[in-house]
C-alpha cells in the first residue's frame, strides 16, 4: 500500500513536471460556417503564411466555390498574382531552400488543424514572445512549442510580447505573455485575426464538412422514419407470439 | 400469367441448384428461439459491417495508391477531390470501429448465455478465428493512409516478433520486407487487407454459420428448444427466422444505421479514438510522436502487453489474452448455460471480468504513467484469473433450477426480477409522473392526430 501511494504521488509529479514550461491552451471559438471570417483568414493566410507554408491540398477555385467567393473577390483578396484558379495554395520557394534557411523546410498546413487541433493552432500564433538568448536566431520563442525554427511573421499587426515569470521551487515558470506594444491591431482586434486564420485553417482541413454537415440532417431524418416503419412492421409480424 | 413464368423460372433453377430448399432450410425453416433480446441484433449486424467494409472498401481501392510516397496524399485526394469520396472514407473508417463493437457486444452475448458451450463449441471456435483475422485485418488496414500513427503502431506491433527467441528477428524481417516500416510494408499489407484477409473472413462466416445452422441457436435462457419438439418435429418454443428474425434484425438494422450515420456526419473523428489526431501527419521515419496509442479496439490487449515488464513475457501475455478465450467451451465446466441460472459467484466473476476488460481498454489508451501500470496490472490478473479460475468452480456450482420452456418472447416489464429492474421500474414511474412528461406526450400526440386527420383522409 505504501509503495502504492509513493506510486500515486510520483505520478502526479511527472505530471506536473509535464505541464511545466507551457501555458495552459487559449480555446479558439472557431464556426466553420462564419463565412465571412474564414475568407479574412485565407486572405491573412495569403498574406501572412503562404510565403513558406503551402496548403497543397487545396485549390484556389475549391476555395471560392466552398467560401461563396465571386472570381473577381477571388482574385482580389486570396489569390496572388500570376497564381492560376486551378492551382493549389502553394509556396514559392523550395523545401532546399528553407532548410538552408530555417534548418527545417516548413511543413505543408493542409492538414495542422486535425492534426494540432484548433485550440492548440490559436495559442500557438499568439504564443510568440522575445527571447534574446543567443540559441535563438529569430530573437522570438515560443510559448507552446518551445525553439520552434518559425520567426513571429505577426508582429506588425500584434506587437511585441514579452515573457512574465513566476519562481516556483527556485524555477523560472512562464506566467503570462505581456503586449509591450507596437501593434497595428489592439489585442481584441488581433485575436479576431487570428481567429479568422484558424477558422480558415479548420476549413482547409476539411473542405468536405460543409457538405457533411448539411448533409447529416437528412440522412438521420429519413433513418428515423425508417426504423419507426420498420419498428411498425416488426410490432406487426410479432403480435400473435406469445 | 406472370407467377406461372416464375414457377416455372424457379423450377428450372430448382432441378440445377438447390434454390428453394436452401432458403427454405435457412430462412423459412430455420426455427429459432422466440425470446432473442437486444444482444442478439449484433450477429446480423456484424455481417451487415463485414458487406459495408467490403463494398466501401473496393470504392476507396479505386482510388487509393499503395505506395509510400503517394499513399497519405491520395486519402486526402479521396477526401477532397474524388466525388463523395469523404463519405466512402468516413463509412469505412467510422465502419472499422462499429464492427469491433458490434464484434465485442456479440462476444460478451455469448459469454451471458453460455452459447460457446456444448453442442455450439465450434461455433465459437469459428468464431474467435473470425475475431482474429478481423483483428489483423484492423490493423494492417491502419497502415494504408500512410499518417504517423499508422507507422509508428506498425511499428511498435511488428517489432513484437522480434521478441521471440532463436527465429523472431528474421520473423519482423519476413512481416516487414525491410529493415524498417516501409513501401515493401505498406504493399504486402495493401495486398494482406484488400484480398487474402477478406477472402479468408467470408469463408469463415459461412463455416460459422453453417455451424450455428447445423446446432441452432441458443438463446437469453440457455435452453435447447430442439429438446421439445412438436408432431411434426417443429421446436414447440421456436419461431421460422423468415419472417420473425428478418423483420426484426431490419429494426436493428435501421437503429444501428441511425447512431453509425450520427458519427459519420457529425464526428467522423469520435474526439481522436476512431481516427486518431497524430494520423493527420505523413509517416515520418525519423521522427516518433510524443506517445504511440493503438486504436482504442486494440487498447484492452496492448494493454495487458505494456502491463508485463519484460519484453518477452509482454509478448506471451499478449498473445494468450486472445488464445485463452479459444480454450473457454472446455474452461467453464457449468451444465447451466444462462447467467439468468447461474451461481451469484459466476456473476461476480463476469462482472469483474468486464470491468477489468474496460479498464484495460481505458489504460492502453493513455501514456503509461507509474500509476496506470499499477491498474494495468491489476486488471491484467483479474481479465487471466476470469478464465483460469472458472474451471475450479464452475463444475461445482450453485445453480438456480433451468426451466423446461421458454415463458415469453419478451419478458413483460412487471415480471422481471432483481434490484436493476426494481430500479427501471421507479425510474421510469418517476418520469410518467412527471409535468415535462405529460407536456411532451400532449405535444406530441397533438401533432400524430394532426397528421392522421390531414394524411390519412379516405377519399370517397
Amino acid at each position: 500500500m505504501k509503495t502504492f501511494i509513493a506510486l500515486v504521488f510520483l505520478a502526479l509529479s511527472f505530471g506536473a513536471q509535464a505541464a511545466e514550461g507551457t501555458l495552459p491552451l487559449e480555446k479558439a471559438d472557431v464556426d466553420v460556417f462564419e463565412l465571412e471570417s474564414v475568407r479574412r483568414g485565407a486572405g491573412y493566410f495569403v498574406d501572412y503564411c503562404m510565403s513558406c507554408h503551402s496548403i497543397k491540398h487545396l485549390r484556389y477555385s475549391r476555395l471560392g466555390r466552398d467560401l461563396k467567393m465571386s472570381d473577381a473577390d477571388l482574385r482580389k483578396d486570396v489569390m496572388p498574382d500570376g497564381a492560376k484558379v486551378h492551382e493549389s495554395l502553394l509556396t514559392s520557394f523550395s523545401p532546399d531552400d528553407a532548410v538552408k534557411w530555417f534548418g527545417v523546410a516548413p511543413p505543408d498546413l493542409s492538414l495542422v488543424a486535425r492534426a494540432r487541433g484548433p485550440n492548440w493552432l490559436y495559442s500557438y500564433l499568439k504564443g510568440f514572445y522575445l527571447d534574446s538568448s543567443p540559441t535563438r536566431p529569430t530573437g522570438v520563442n515560443n510559448a507552446y512549442f518551445k525553439d520552434v525554427a518559425m520567426p513571429n511573421v505577426f508582429w506588425d499587426l500584434q506587437g511585441l510580447q514579452k515573457p512574465v515569470y513566476t519562481i516556483e521551487d527556485g524555477k523560472e515558470v512562464l506566467e503570462r505573455l505581456e503586449n509591450v506594444g507596437g501593434g497595428k491591431l489592439s489585442p481584441k482586434e488581433f485575436d479576431q485575426a487570428m481567429l479568422d486564420l484558424v477558422n480558415f485553417l479548420v476549413y482547409a482541413a476539411e473542405p468536405a464538412q460543409y457538405d457533411r454537415l448539411s448533409l447529416g440532417k437528412y440522412v438521420i431524418f429519413v433513418l428515423l422514419i425508417l426504423a419507426v416503419i420498420l419498428f411498425k412492421l416488426k410490432k406487426e409480424y410479432w403480435k400473435d407470439i406469445k | 400469367m406472370a407467377s406461372e413464368n416464375d414457377k416455372s423460372l424457379l423450377g428450372w433453377i430448382d432441378e440445377r441448384f438447390p434454390l428453394s430448399s436452401f432458403v427454405s432450410e435457412h430462412l423459412v425453416k430455420y426455427y429459432a428461439p422466440k425470446n432473442f433480446n437486444f444482444l442478439y441484433f449484433f450477429g446480423s449486424l456484424a455481417l451487415l459491417v463485414l458487406v459495408l467494409q467490403i463494398v466501401t472498401g473496393i470504392w476507396l481501392t479505386m482510388n487509393y495508391k499503395p505506395d509510400a510516397k503517394l499513399a497519405f496524399d491520395s486519402v486526402e485526394y479521396i477526401m477532397r477531390d474524388v466525388s463523395w469520396g469523404w463519405l466512402i472514407r468516413y463509412l469505412h473508417s467510422t465502419g472499422a470501429s462499429a464492427f469491433f463493437i458490434v464484434v465485442y457486444l456479440h462476444m460478451f452475448r455469448a459469454l451471458f448465455y453460455g452459447s460457446f458451450k456444448k453442442p455450439r463449441e465450434l461455433v465459437w471456435l469459428f468464431g474467435m478465428v473470425i475475431f482474429l483475422l478481423l483483428m489483423a485485418e484492423a490493423f494492417m488496414g491502419y497502415l494504408l493512409p500512410w499518417g504517423q500513427m499508422s507507422f509508428w503502431g506498425a511499428q511498435v506491433i511488428i517489432s513484437l516478433f522480434s521478441a521471440i527467441p532463436v527465429f523472431g528477428e528474421d520473423l519482423a524481417l519476413l512481416i516487414r520486407g525491410d529493415y524498417v516500416i516501409a513501401d515493401a510494408t505498406l504493399n504486402r499489407f495493401f495486398a494482406f487487407h484488400v484480398i487474402a484477409v477478406p477472402l479468408a473472413l467470408a469463408g469463415l462466416v459461412v463455416l460459422h454459420l453453417v455451424a450455428l445452422h447445423t446446432v441452432g441457436s441458443n438463446n437469453p435462457d440457455g435452453i435447447e428448444i430442439k429438446k421439445n419438439k412438436d408432431e411434426n418435429g417443429i421446436p414447440r418454443d421456436g419461431i421460422p427466422f423468415h419472417p420473425y428474425y428478418t423483420v426484426k434484425d431490419l429494426f436493428g438494422v435501421a437503429v444501428f444505421l441511425l447512431v453509425f450515420a450520427f458519427i459519420v456526419f457529425y464526428t467522423p473523428e469520435f474526439g481522436g479514438y476512431f481516427l486518431e489526431h497524430p494520423n493527420f501527419e505523413p509517416a515520418d521515419a525519423m521522427r516518433t510522436p510524443e506517445h504511440i496509442a493503438p486504436v482504442w479496439y486494440f487498447a484492452p490487449f496492448y494493454s495487458v502487453l505494456r502491463a508485463v515488464p519484460d519484453k518477452l513475457g509482454g509478448v506471451i501475455a499478449f498473445a494468450s489474452s486472445v488464445v485463452i478465450l479459444f480454450f473457454l467451451p472446455w474452461l467453464d465446466r457449468c451444465e447451466v448455460k444462462s447467467i439468468r441460472y447461474r451461481s451469484g459467484l459466476f456473476k461476480t466473476a463476469l462482472f469483474v471480468f468486464i470491468v477489468s476488460f474496460l479498464g484495460l481498454g481505458v489504460l492502453g489508451t493513455l501514456p503509461a504513467t507509474p500509476t496506470a501500470t499499477i491498474f494495468a496490472r491489476i486488471f491484467s490478473v483479474l481479465y487471466f484469473l476470469f478464465f483460469l479460475s472458472l474451471p475450479l468452480y464452475s463444475g461445482k456450482e450453485k445453480t438456480k433450477p433451468v426451466p423446461e420452456r421458454l415463458t415469453h418472447a419478451i419478458i413483460p416489464l412487471a415480471e422481471r426480477q432483481g434490484w436493476l429492474w426494481d430500479w427501471v421500474r421507479g425510474f421510469l414511474a418517476w418520469i410518467v409522473a412527471t409535468e415535462a412528461y405529460r407536456r411532451l406526450r400532449d405535444v406530441i400526440c397533438g401533432y400524430l392526430e394532426k397528421f392522421k386527420k390531414t394524411c390519412c383522409k379516405s377519399h370517397p
